[in-house]
């Protein structure tokens, strides 16, 4: 059996390399670089100021990166690791999403209230689009039709036509409305709001409330429970939420949106990211400075990774 | 509104049964394009003799303070409105005396209810109060702590965003406590305000157990700019003590006072160590963008004033957007309901306290460039919230504030 697993290990291994975690650390302007098989660091890489929001391009070549403070989205290679250039980004950019269409980049621009659109291959700005006060969750539907963004102190979520750039509705949703995530087929969009305590899932269609969520961990007060970054699993399972000052992931059945359980991680816990075929959840917990791994089937935490000052991101790139 | 909506698509749909397909099938129907518009006026009142007197030469009060606060969340919630087809302004009354305010606020109300949100000392804002609320309007206070506003000169209609004293006092006693500094020696000036500072600090004590082991009044009318070296080692010689509390809310000693105690001791209250509503330094919680937004418009800091009519201003502009409503009495019962939270950069959701409309909120204790700590303090429970654990206390209010 365990030669069995080495040799499957080994083909693996042949066959490409292991899955790579990447983790945004806010306050020490770095990325920490996890081995997803060994769960160990393997490398930390410097880059702008107070980086934060981080997706990769859909073919896996680039990594894009908020560094909020240098007021500029950095490209990074991913075969050398070196930041080849910077993306117009308007001001203070903190979150964003990037169009199926793998082109059109749209950033949530904190202090400006606006979502900018920026073409990643021209790089240019292609449409600012005035929304609420202070811009941060960002989403694209899996068709591309739509852009949601949230405003966390005007507390909606702004529906923004894909193909016109306009913003066309508005949904109010309760205090500080944090993070915006569709279901696979796109049908559905959870909202966090990490001030008012709550999930909501929306209908994408007739953009009505279906279900808002609550949570309720014994000796922690409903006040601190402060929902913040959401992950759905590919199978309509499960849906985990990061709690922030909570120090737990929600695990919800994404179909009852029942609560099933509460999981203990480190501290200020922000965003998530599956790996290895969503078998794994990363949480990054920001206040203890660590990534906590949490193995999806058995709903347990493995493993604690520590990482820079104020980890805040993290994409697994496969 | 929906129905609206509804009974003029039903009625598009029975007689132009073709332009209604039209209609749903090709534009996006944003769900606010039906909402009425709402105009939400906010009268802001200041007593113009109510700026603190300038003792320091260098360091000035703005003459903006308390207002820029507005202003502020005037801007941010047309931002909010814009979507929702609500305006928000902000339009003044002020005077040297309650008389001349009396008069241009009879003027500007006309019998009319409206939302007042006031910068005034506590005589002034009661004859204020008593107008606006006699014809159904509602009034925030975000610029006078005095802590009988909140026990019993309260009124139904009347909301307070600044922080009590007592809320100021206690979430010092809390940090005190948790560091176990049990004894204080309090320094107090002799103006009104620093006598209720210190009473207050005296509340605190005995409500969390701390010893009072020395009280003197500061009554030196020199300038001790030159010679506070030599004096307060002096003045603060006395049974041991683990902090010095200074109630000197003018600024006419309080600055001599740290680093010149007899015994080498921390010094806090109205400075040194200081519980505040509001303070520049704060950027947790996404403080930073509104302390960023504040200093593009004004050039300067946010004080604590100016937070508490931001508050004010958010306060109403919430209660307007889930209520849909600009009517005062209805906003102020919203406000005063369950229902009611704000996130206002303080790490959790504030709330008013429906037994004397104090807004519930954690309390920063600063030093001049940066946050100390935070109370309430880990450990000090309430059955409802510890944010209770500040200030007045349902059993200890005895207010009524039906309206």
């Amino acid at each position: 059996m365990r030669l069995l697993v080495f040799a499957a290990g080994l083909l693996t291994a042949l066959v490409s390399q292991a899955e790579v975690a990447y983790v945004s650390n806010e306050k020490s302007d770095t990325l920490t670089l996890i081995d997803v098989d060994k769960l160990e660091v393997i490398d930390t890489l410097e880059v702008g100021m107070r980086p934060r929001g981080i997706i990769f391009s859909q073919d896996y070549k680039y990594l894009y990166i908020c560094a909020s403070e240098s007021d500029a989205v950095q490209v990074m290679d991913l075969a050398t690791h070196k930041v080849i250039h910077n993306l117009p980004s308007g001001e203070d950019p903190e979150q964003f999403a990037l169009h199926p269409n793998n082109r059109h980049l749209y950033i949530a621009n904190e202090d400006s209230a606006v979502v900018t659109v920026v073409d990643t291959v021209d790089r240019t700005v292609i449409a600012q689009i005035d929304v609420g006060i202070e811009p941060e969750g960002m989403a694209v539907s899996p068709d591309g039709k739509w852009v949601i963004n949230t405003s966390e102190t005007t507390n909606m979520l702004h529906w923004i036509d894909a193909s016109t750039h306009e913003l066309v509705d508005n949904t109010l949703v309760d205090q500080r409305p944090r993070h915006v995530e569709f279901s696979k087929s796109g049908d559905k969009v959870w909202a966090s709001a990490e001030i008012g305590g709550t999930v909501d899932v929306i209908d994408t269609v007739s953009r009505e409330l279906i279900k808002k969520i609550t949570f309720k961990i014994p000796g922690v007060h409903r006040d601190k429970i402060q929902p913040v970054g959401i992950k759905l699993t590919n199978n309509g399972k499960y849906a985990f939420v990061a709690l922030g000052p909570a120090n737990h992931v929600a695990v919800i059945d994404a179909s009852s949106y029942e609560v099933l359980d509460y999981l203990l991680v480190g501290r200020r816990v922000w965003q998530l990211a599956f790996a290895k075929e969503q078998s794994l959840l990363f949480t990054t917990n920001g206040v203890s400075g660590d990534v906590s791994v949490i193995d999806v089937e058995d709903l347990k935490v493995i493993k604690t990774i520590k990482a820079g000052r104020y980890p805040w991101g993290v994409v697994v790139k496969p | 509104m929906d129905y609206k909506f509804y009974t003029c698509l039903t009625w598009f749909s029975q007689h132009v049964r073709g332009l209604f397909v039209f209609v749903a099938g090709s534009v996006l129907l944003p769900a606010v394009a039906n909402a009425k518009a709402l105009n939400i006026d906010v009268i802001y009142v200041q007593q113009s003799s109510n700026q603190a007197a300038q003792p320091l030469l260098l360091k000035k009060t703005p003459d903006n303070l308390t207002i820029a606060g507005a202003e502020l969340a005037i801007k941010d919630s047309n931002t909010t409105g814009r979507f929702l087809k609500h305006e928000y302004a902000l339009l003044g009354v002020t005077g040297a005396t309650s008389e001349e305010i009396i008069t241009a606020l009879k003027q500007r109300l006309n019998g009319q209810p409206a939302i007042l949100l006031t910068d005034l000392p506590t005589t002034t804002l009661k004859v204020v109060a008593d107008l606006a609320l006699a014809n159904g309007s509602v009034v925030i206070n975000a610029g006078e702590a005095d802590n009988s506003l909140r026990v019993s000169e309260c009124r139904g209609g009347m909301l307070h965003t600044l922080a009590s004293r007592a809320m100021l006092t206690d979430a010092m006693a809390q940090f005190f406590m948790a560091r176990r500094w049990r004894e204080w020696f309090v320094i107090s000036g002799e103006s009104d305000a620093d006598k209720a500072f210190a009473e207050s600090i005296s509340r605190s004590a005995k409500r969390f157990g701390a010893k009072i082991t020395g009280q003197k009044t500061w009554s030196f009318n020199t300038d001790l700019r030159r010679s506070a070296q030599r004096e307060v080692p002096l003045f603060t010689q006395g049974d041991d003590y683990d902090v010095v509390l200074v109630a000197d809310e003018s600024d006419l000693f309080g600055n001599y006072i740290p680093n010149n105690t007899w015994l080498p001791r921390p010094v806090a209250g109205t400075h040194g160590l200081i519980p505040t509503t509001w303070h520049w330094a704060l950027e947790q919680w996404g403080a930073t963008q509104l302390q960023n937004r504040f200093y593009e418009q004004f050039g300067r800091e946010m004080l604590d004033k100016d937070y508490a009519a931001w508050l004010a201003v958010r306060s109403i502009s919430e209660a307007v957007t889930r209520t849909q409503t600009n009517n005062p009495k209805a906003l102020y019962s919203y406000l005063m309901s369950n229902d009611f939270e704000l996130a206002a950069f303080k790490g959790r959701k504030l709330s008013f306290r429906p037994w004397n409309g104090q807004l519930r909120q954690p309390i920063p204790l600063v030093h001049p460039k940066g946050l100390t700590s935070l109370s309430p303090q880990e450990g000090y429970l309430h059955p409802s919230t510890d944010l209770d654990t500040l200030g007045f206390d349902k059993p200890e209010s005895r207010c009524d504030m039906a309206y």
